[in-house]
């Protein structure tokens, strides 16, 4: 590619804000956005769920996930009126590519969307030796990669698998509710993605979020409630043979 | 798929914590148990064991400075595990690690080596010249006091230090296992049990390591094995396992009858990927057999002969039973889902980071450690060593 005087002029002031932020080394800025005014949830509708794997394709797009690990996945249950306790349950390469025809006909189906449930009481961040992994001011749970030892203690400790240790930089990873893009005011890659609206990223400090209306008016549940760990990914119509 | 039965969440088909995660309970365990060893001697005076006292604390030191290098070799960024020492995480059960590690190895036995090894060492530093003169110069840290006073005081401070040492080893080892047990998450680990059963299986497995590397030693030195010893030694090593094996009957016997939700998928893996491991290694030949070796050994008037024979053999079992158990508990603990609707298993490659030739070495370099130790410091006394040779013929 040619460029005369002229254009590389031009193309100088943008070169140097690029270099500017890379000295930063800090995230892009989002100037209106204030941590301590949002607590950031999902909502799950399990009845509106198809299992079509937009959200995992556009998760692993979003965050340049690695093959064969997921920051969310779907998995679909089947669950025998015979057996209700013991599901039949399958997400092959985590519903990444969708799911197979259904072959029997007894029973029910449903497809059950995952991710990291944002615990307020994480026992991730709980068991981290370094404290890389946190709880940000405004709920989510992250990881500090320049920090983390990669020990996998806190891949252990989640009840859910919500976590894994990434290949190539070798240091936990894990949904972080997409959080380049909810401080900007936009939503998650995964709700952006849903075509049924089943996944909707919640703003519990948001007086104005529908959450509080149908979190009031719903039968909704979070996963493994005995575990005590102030999950805030909520599910309507959760099956009781999930896990 | 992946050697994955029913269902595993998609990030969990492959373990986390490999075989340097077995390694390293396993190695803090011998370190405590055969600490826990040399403290009958100074504490609790019984001095039948007296021979073995060094050589347990020597074996100690030579397993202390091995049990951080399986979890180096497993970080990710082993490069970062200083930040434990600097901006350790207050709430993180293994951000105790290196303060715990410390306390111990400085605190507790390089001290006490110290103390115990103190005239010699002086003695040594003296006579001795070349860079060995320099190292011993360099160990007696400028003081050449071996006056009575100065060596009675030695032995006050020794007895205090060993008097911190006791609990100190306790923590070195019960941390290990509340690492594991504090695992809510994890049935298989999750029990206010685990640190206890940690320690006592520590105790046992140090013991064990002991007595043999005592009988090993003697038998290369070409002396004759003291008799008196080694049966001390073993009454010791029966009463401790008895208790370990009440304690992990305990735990067991308490999971099958409470059979929550977990139980129907952890008895499932029992009785199928962990079978041999676990019921045949861990429980059969590692705990019922040398328990009842050795309680022959307590109950009937056997020749000294068949006696040592029996505490080798069950020595031996020991180890690997006790070796089995961490592997149970590490590897175990990985290969079910933690939606109880799955197994998955556990791939161990020859040749890799965390592969089966990494670990072996790990397993030696103790003992190549303990061989360079007692070259430096010789944890028995010449004169001693012709009585008993003569004693021997």
């Amino acid at each position: 590619m040619k460029m005369n005087r002229r254009q590389i002029l031009m193309l100088m002031p943008a070169a140097a804000i690029a270099w500017e932020s890379i000295l930063a080394g800090t995230p892009e800025e989002a100037p209106n956005y204030k941590m301590s005014e949002h607590w950031w949830s999902m909502l799950i509708d399990i009845s509106k769920c198809i299992g079509c794997g937009n959200c995992v394709r556009a998760c692993a797009a979003e965050n340049k996930v690695p093959a064969g690990h997921f920051r969310t996945w779907v998995e679909r249950y089947h669950v025998d009126d015979e057996n209700m306790t013991e599901p039949q349950v399958i997400s092959p390469n985590g519903g990444f590519d969708g799911f197979p025809a259904a072959t029997e006909d007894t029973g029910k189906y449903f497809y059950v969307p995952k991710l990291c449930n944002q615990c307020a009481d994480s026992p991730c961040t709980q068991v981290c030796p370094v404290g890389a992994t946190f709880i940000s001011p405004d709920g989510v749970v992250m990881v500090d990669r320049k920090y983390c030892l990669g020990c996998a203690y806190c891949v252990q400790a989640c009840p859910y698998g919500c976590r894994y240790i990434h290949p190539e930089l070798e240091v936990a990873d894990k949904c972080d509710l997409c959080y380049h893009r909810i401080t900007k005011g936009l939503t998650t890659a995964c709700c952006e993605n849903c075509p049924t609206g089943a996944r909707q990223l919640a703003d519990l400090k948001d007086p104005k979020d529908p959450i509080h209306e149908f979190l009031r008016t719903h039968n909704v549940q979070v996963l493994k409630p005995q575990m005590a760990t102030g999950a805030k990914v909520f599910y309507n119509d959760l099956d009781g043979s999930v896990r | 798929m992946n050697g994955v039965e029913g269902f595993m969440y998609p990030n969990e088909i492959a373990l986390q914590w490999s075989v340097l995660i077995v390694l390293y309970p396993y190695i803090t365990g011998l370190v405590a148990g055969a600490f826990i060893l040399a403290s009958l001697v100074r504490i609790f005076r019984v001095e039948a064991v007296r021979p073995t006292y060094r050589l347990a604390l020597l074996t100690a030191l030579s397993f202390l400075l091995v049990a951080p290098l399986p979890l180096q070799f497993h970080l990710g960024h082993p490069e970062r595990s200083f930040e434990m020492y600097f901006t350790p995480h207050s709430t993180s059960a293994m951000a105790m690690f290196g303060y715990v590690y410390l306390w111990y190895l400085m605190a507790v036995l390089v001290f006490e080596l110290w103390l115990d090894y103190r005239a010699e060492i002086v003695q040594r530093a003296q006579s001795t010249k070349g860079l060995l003169g320099l190292l011993y110069k360099a160990m007696t840290l400028g003081n050449y006091n071996i006056s009575h006073e100065a060596l009675e005081l030695d032995e006050k401070i020794g007895w205090i230090v060993t008097l911190i040492g006791i609990p100190s080893a306790f923590m070195l080892h019960g941390y290990v296992g509340f690492i594991f047990g504090s695992i809510k998450a994890n049935p298989w680990w999750s029990s206010p049990l685990m640190p206890i059963v940690f320690i006592f299986s520590a105790m046992v497995s140090g013991i064990a390591a002991v007595m043999l590397i005592y009988m090993a030693t003697t038998k290369m030195r070409g002396l004759k094995i003291d008799v008196a010893c080694v049966d001390a030694i073993a009454m010791y090593l029966f009463y401790t396992f008895i208790i370990d094996f009440a304690l992990e009957s305990l735990d067991l016997i308490h999971r099958i009858y409470e059979a929550d939700e977990s139980f129907r998928s952890l008895d499932f893996m029992v009785h199928t990927k962990l079978y041999i491991p676990h019921i045949v290694i861990q429980i059969l030949l590692g705990t019922l057999t040398p328990l009842v070796l050795l309680a022959i050994t307590q109950l009937v008037k056997l020749p000294e002969r068949l006696r040592k024979r029996l505490y080798v053999i069950a020595g031996s079992l020991i180890m690997i039973g006790v070796f089995a158990m961490r592997w149970n508990v590490v590897i175990g603990g990985q290969l079910f889902s933690k939606s109880f609707l799955g197994y998955t298993t556990y791939k161990m490659h020859l040749i890799s980071k965390e592969g089966l030739l990494v670990s072996a070495g790990l397993m030696l370099l103790p003992l190549a450690i303990l061989y360079v130790l007692v070259r430096i410091l010789p944890p028995w006394h010449e004169g001693e060593n012709q009585v008993l040779a003569e004693g021997a013929k």
